[in-house]
């Protein structure tokens, strides 16, 4: 579903292709033929909204055909109540195990460029 | 062996210098996988791991130092449009002012409305109009500071676009984001919005006024706000007839306060340092 609420995925598109246009360029390749991103699963983002962004802002770039590979990982938490690591997939979960909501966010709020490939 | 690092796995690291010849050197990290690329299709694998949103950290890491120096204690304003947040704030400052320096960064997609608002209850006050822009970020922000008088051992207020949802992403160098919510709004919003209300520190609730007339459930918008993030402090107010704007005023002159605390600790070991110096240098 592509949100009805502004994009900032765009801005976030425009980081990662200006970050991996300058790595392209630093290090003297020529094309970007794929980009992974690790994305959280309770981060801030619309995946289809920034696939959809991705192709856009990709034109007349070093990454213009490049590939997108989206890698979700999971929502953790360490619940404060019962003390166990779970795993969390929105912000309003309950704990799993105890059902209360003092837990804090280990992991899954990523938004991070992995890896590219380019020649 | 990959030609262009001599690493064995095909793999670039990343280095802060940008001639991409060949020289071995040593990796602090592991190659730990192969991606069982064609070394022939002149192809490479290069790990970046980066924050899509490093360069936005960056310049709010630069903005934080320059308000932590000048015992700036900064609120960044989020909200949905509508909520009152130009109409809270014009009253806020008409306040605070009077007590020590205040001053107003607006973001707007268009007008100049919002800064003439704050103006006119007697702060300085920039506009940024972001276009299409859904957000502010932090190196707009930046340059928004050349335009405005810092309020050194005062506070600054960044009032950002009316939206919800990507703001909640842009550090700005902030102290805190305060989200204001209104009883006009609905009673589940930080359930939609949850990446906002988690990335808050204070939410507001505003135009209790208007409760009698309105099916707003608050014991309800509480517990939500407080499932999406148990840390959130919650303030309920009236912008218009003032009601609870008192703790509101205290708590932004509380954090005022830690600001120029820790902008004074900082001065006085600065000034231990370089008497140290001094003496060392048999001055």
């Amino acid at each position: 579903m592509i949100p009805i609420t502004p994009m900032h995925e765009f801005s976030l598109c425009e980081g990662i292709i200006e970050t991996i246009a300058t790595q392209t360029r630093q290090q003297g390749f020529n094309r970007v033929r794929r980009v992974w991103l690790e994305i959280g699963a309770l981060a801030n983002v619309e995946l289809d909204a920034l696939r959809f962004a991705f192709e856009v802002v990709r034109q007349d770039t070093v990454a213009a055909t490049a590939e997108l590979d989206i890698i979700t990982l999971p929502g953790r938490a360490q619940c404060l109540d019962c003390a166990q690591a779970v795993e969390v997939t929105q912000l309003f979960d309950p704990c799993p195990l105890c059902g209360g909501y003092q837990w804090r966010l280990t992991g899954g709020n990523e938004m991070r460029i992995k890896e590219m490939e380019v020649e | 062996m990959c030609v262009t690092c001599g690493c064995g796995e095909g793999e670039l690291a990343i280095h802060s210098h940008d001639h991409p010849h060949d020289h071995p050197h040593e990796h602090g990290h592991g190659h730990g996988h192969d991606h069982g690329h064609e070394h022939a299709a002149e192809t490479r694998r290069v790990r970046l791991e980066q924050d899509i949103l490093a360069k936005n950290a960056e310049f709010a890491a630069g903005n934080r130092r320059l308000f932590a120096a000048r015992g700036v204690f900064v609120l960044n304003l989020v909200s949905s449009p509508g909520s009152g947040k130009t109409a809270l704030l014009a009253r806020t400052v008409q306040v605070l002012r009077e007590e020590f320096p205040v001053a107003v960064i607006g973001g707007d997609q268009q007008t100049a409305n919002d800064a003439e608002r704050i103006i006119a209850a007697g702060a300085p006050a920039v506009q940024i109009n972001t276009g299409k822009g859904c957000h502010l970020d932090a190196h707009g922000v930046g340059h928004a500071l050349e335009r405005l008088p810092l309020p050194e051992g005062g506070v600054l207020f960044i009032e950002n676009v009316g939206n919800l949802v990507c703001p909640a992403d842009f550090d700005l160098g902030e102290a805190h984001k305060v989200v204001i919510l209104s009883v006009t709004e609905g009673e589940d919003k930080p359930l939609k919005y949850p990446n906002m209300f988690a990335a808050s520190g204070l939410m507001l609730l505003n135009k209790t006024d208007l409760l009698p007339h309105v099916d707003f459930d608050v014991t309800r918008c509480l517990e939500y706000a407080r499932r999406v993030n148990s840390d959130l402090q919650i303030l309920q107010l009236s912008a218009r007839t003032g009601d609870g704007m008192a703790a509101w005023l205290d708590w932004v002159r509380r954090g005022q306060r830690i600001a120029l605390t820790q902008q004074v600790s900082r001065l006085e070991a600065d000034l231990v340092a370089a008497r140290a110096r001094l003496a060392r240098g048999g001055g």
